[in-house]
């Protein structure tokens, strides 16, 4: 048995120093590594000549590391792993609709984005003919049949102004026996796109993976090309990546905490919350001009300058705001009508959470500790640690109430670095990634793990370019914790994980 | 005369309700709300518009918003506001006016039910469950105020008399209060049973059944739960609030201003707490019900 490849978070290597492993050993390696605690952060195929790759990226927290392995699908088919890893259900099926590859032995398999035939890598042993395109949302759902069951469809064009997605409930009077979740109406072709760099656009695409998680995935965007280029951010950029990251994360839990108290019909809360939203949206538009983080961060570190005057203004408003939202939602988590609704609703174990691979701050909420800020920390967050915020019931109540801690927790944060810049130069040159590199970044965004990986081809060029968000983990976790839930609670348990659509569709 | 003011009000001052109602919770959320004629505006907006209907749809749906606004205005018509006489009074009348609402609630469920879809079936569902549970609790409350002036007239039991039980019969009439208070907040489907302004159509009961209706026909609707609001509004008042000054215009004002309060009280309810769990609507108007019977009890002891 060899050894997996271990490489750090944001740490390029020649991609040559992964070993191929035959098939068997390479799904040995991957359930066994997945069963003894690791995590898929990215499983995913490259097209190559001879057939398709399949790429493992493996996660550990315990030692921070990240774990790579590659094995070759000549054929048509691979056996399914998601029988024995219910983490990889949704990265097989993407791998069958991008790769043309079958699972064989998949549960579910169905498309994930409904992406034509005609904009996919094709594996040489696919015949050359192809079938019409599908028509994204038309697909097989899961049923429950029965006396008295009845079904629900919802979306994907929904009563408020949110993205499209189709929910398809399979209901016992009020409670949901089950609920499917049909994603793909919002894809882009996004990650191809990326794939097509690096070049000019590539940040703008980056930042508009998921246009509320825009310094994330940027960050992640630029530390991959960094890496790959090894250039060295100045330690100034990294402080103030961390400063518009945390903003980022303060002013969506605002957001989230503001939208929750509207879902249970709690006023006050909703209406100050939103308002509070954009103070912190104004402080990220205060540094970069942008309320929403763009043109911020850019490879080789950070466009704009925090002159210290500008930094104590933010600092004093952030202190302001921070303050209301102490109020705001102290109001909310302390009135008892709104924790007879919190509590106990939209429930999910520990171990449900870590056998599907939550993320963010919904596995937090469910008992496990898992920030990659923490575990496997990247620019600033090497040199200043945050705290793990997690809390065990799993339910509505957990994730409102890790929200609100990180709220917290990231305003002080954001405070340190602001009252401590290191001085000196704001970027440094950016340099084209050399050939045959591959990268992988972690960054914790406000909903949780975004990695990137990228592959070089001999020019230099992106071979290969993927991007998970934790929208991709989590989605199976909303669907889960509706089961056995009165369907009313449905709108709740969304805001609660509040997933994106377009992160996921990409 | 005063009947005349009596249909004045019960007409025109429904939508005026909600827009005070609205104020009260935009106070309350720091932000300064819609003007409080909005819905007379949104009704003269609805009436000009044209509509569209399903081609599964029959008689039946057109027929709901037309019931439903015809039994409450009818409701209307027997409830004396404050201390003046309503222009209907019979024998009997109390129990008329309640299944006035149960036939009106029967239609509109019809109507929702004709659509076929998922979400009005849902919504007439849990309308009717409710409904059911709401229908007790308004009867134990109107047995006790039967009970007290001895006849099912409205014009009886909310009449001179009533002034007088609430110096022998307070703790009753109190819970016999809060209890009715309940009811109007469910069969109007206000906070904590209904959320009015949510826009999720899977946490909704009344405004879920009422999806496929537009136009005049949604006018309608939006009117005669205004005026289900006026009218169970001013059954609370009158049990709340018997006094009489002798004058007849100034006891008009005393019923506005009654009026006023309920409807404050209405507001600031929808402000301070959240809406309850679905699951737990029929534990609270089953509470609802035993106020009225723990009334009822100290009565009868």
């Amino acid at each position: 048995m060899s050894e997996p490849f271990v490489s750090a978070n944001g740490e390029a290597f020649d991609w040559s120093a992964v070993p191929q492993l035959p098939f068997e050993r390479f799904a040995d390696g991957l359930l066994g590594a997945l069963g003894a605690g690791q995590r898929a952060a990215a499983f995913f195929g490259v097209a190559t000549g001879a057939g398709t790759e399949l790429v493992a990226v493996l996660a550990s927290e315990r030692d921070g590391l990240l774990r790579w392995s590659r094995t070759l699908v000549a054929g048509s088919s691979f056996p399914a792993l998601t029988p024995h890893a219910p983490e990889l259900h949704l990265f097989e099926r993407e791998i069958a609709e991008q790769h043309g590859l079958r699972p064989e032995g998949h549960p579910w398999s169905k498309p994930v984005r409904f992406v034509a035939t005609t904009q996919r890598h094709r594996s040489p042993a696919e015949p050359a003919s192809r079938p019409a395109p599908p028509e994204v949302g038309v697909t097989d759902f899961f049923r429950v049949e029965g006396h008295e069951v009845h079904e629900v469809a919802v979306g994907p064009v929904h009563a408020g102004v949110i993205e499209p997605g189709h929910f398809r409930f399979q209901c016992h009077g009020e409670e949901v026996l089950h609920l499917e979740i049909s994603l793909g109406y919002q894809h882009r072709g996004v990650e191809r796109a990326l794939a097509a760099g690096p070049d000019k656009r590539g940040p703008h695409y980056a930042e508009t993976l998921a246009g509320d998680t825009t310094v994330g995935h940027a960050t992640a965007y630029c530390q991959v090309l960094e890496a790959l280029g090894g250039v060295r951010v100045p330690a100034r950029a990294q402080a103030l990546r961390g400063v518009a990251l945390e903003l980022e994360r303060i002013a969506n839990h605002v957001g989230d905490l503001g939208a929750l108290a509207g879902d249970v019909a709690y006023l006050p809360t909703a209406s100050f919350c939103g308002r509070l939203r954009g103070e912190f949206l104004n402080l990220t538009a205060e540094l970069c001009g942008s309320r929403f983080g763009r043109g911020l961060v850019r490879p080789g570190g950070v466009r704009f300058d925090v002159p210290a005057p500008l930094g104590r203004s933010v600092l004093s408003r952030l202190d302001t705001a921070l303050g209301e939202v102490n109020d705001a939602v102290g109001l909310l988590m302390d009135a008892p009508s709104v924790q007879a609704r919190f509590e106990e609703t939209g429930r999910v174990s520990a171990a449900t959470a870590s056998s599907i691979g939550l993320v963010g701050p919904a596995a937090r909420a469910s008992g496990l500790p898992r920030d990659a800020r923490h575990d496997f920390p990247h620019g600033v967050y090497r040199f200043h640690q945050l705290p793990v915020t997690v809390w065990h019931t799993g339910d509505v109540f957990a994730r409102a109430h890790v929200r609100r801690k990180e709220v917290e927790r990231s305003g002080t944060f954001v405070r340190r670095q602001l009252e401590g810049l290191p001085g000196g130069a704001l970027e440094s040159a950016p340099a084209a990634p050399r050939p045959g590199q591959a990268c992988a970044v972690l960054v914790e965004g406000w909903r949780g793990e975004l990695c990137h990986v990228a592959l070089t081809d001999l020019r230099g060029r992106f071979s290969t370019y993927k991007v998970v968000d934790p929208s991709f983990h989590n989605w199976l976790g909303l669907a889960l914790a509706l089961r056995g839930q009165p369907i009313s609670d449905f709108p709740l348990c969304n805001k609660s994980f509040n997933l994106s659509y377009c992160g996921f569709d990409l | 005369m005063h009947y005349l003011v009596h249909v004045l009000l019960v007409l025109a001052l429904p939508p005026l309700l909600l827009g005070i109602a609205n104020r009260v919770k935009a106070l309350f959320a720091g932000r300064r709300g819609p003007p409080v004629l909005q819905l007379y505006f949104d009704l003269a907006k609805l009436a000009r518009k044209s509509t569209v209907q399903s081609r599964t749809t029959s008689f039946v749906f057109r027929a709901g918003p037309v019931v439903a606004l015809a039994t409450t205005a009818c409701a209307a018509m027997l409830v004396p506001l404050g201390a003046h006489k309503a222009p209907l009074s019979f024998g009997g009348d109390l129990v008329f006016f309640a299944y006035l609402f149960a036939l009106g609630r029967f239609f509109t469920v019809a109507a929702a039910l004709d659509t076929g879809s998922a979400f009005e079936g849902m919504g007439g569902a849990r309308e009717v469950t409710f409904g059911a549970l709401a229908e007790p609790a308004l009867f134990f409350g109107l047995l006790v105020l039967t009970r007290l002036g001895g006849a099912v007239r409205f014009a009886v039991v909310l009449g001179p008399g009533l002034a007088d039980h609430w110096v022998e019969a307070a703790p009753s009439l109190v819970l016999v209060a809060v209890s009715l208070f309940v009811v109007l907040l469910s069969e109007t489907c206000r906070v904590p049973f209904d959320d009015p302004n949510t826009h999720l159509e899977l946490t909704m009961i009344h405004e879920v059944m009422v999806l496929d209706h537009g136009g005049p026909a949604l006018g309608m609707i939006l009117y005669g739960a205004a005026m289900k609001l006026f009218v169970l509004g001013a059954v609370v008042v009158g049990v709340a609030l018997p006094a009489s000054s002798g004058n007849a215009w100034l006891d008009w004002l005393l019923f506005l201003g009654g009026m006023l309060g309920c409807t404050v009280l209405v507001g600031v309810v929808e402000s301070i707490m959240a809406r309850l769990k679905l699951v737990a609507v029929p534990k609270l108007l089953v509470t609802a019900c035993l106020l009225s019977a723990v009334g009822l009890v100290l009565l009868v002891r």
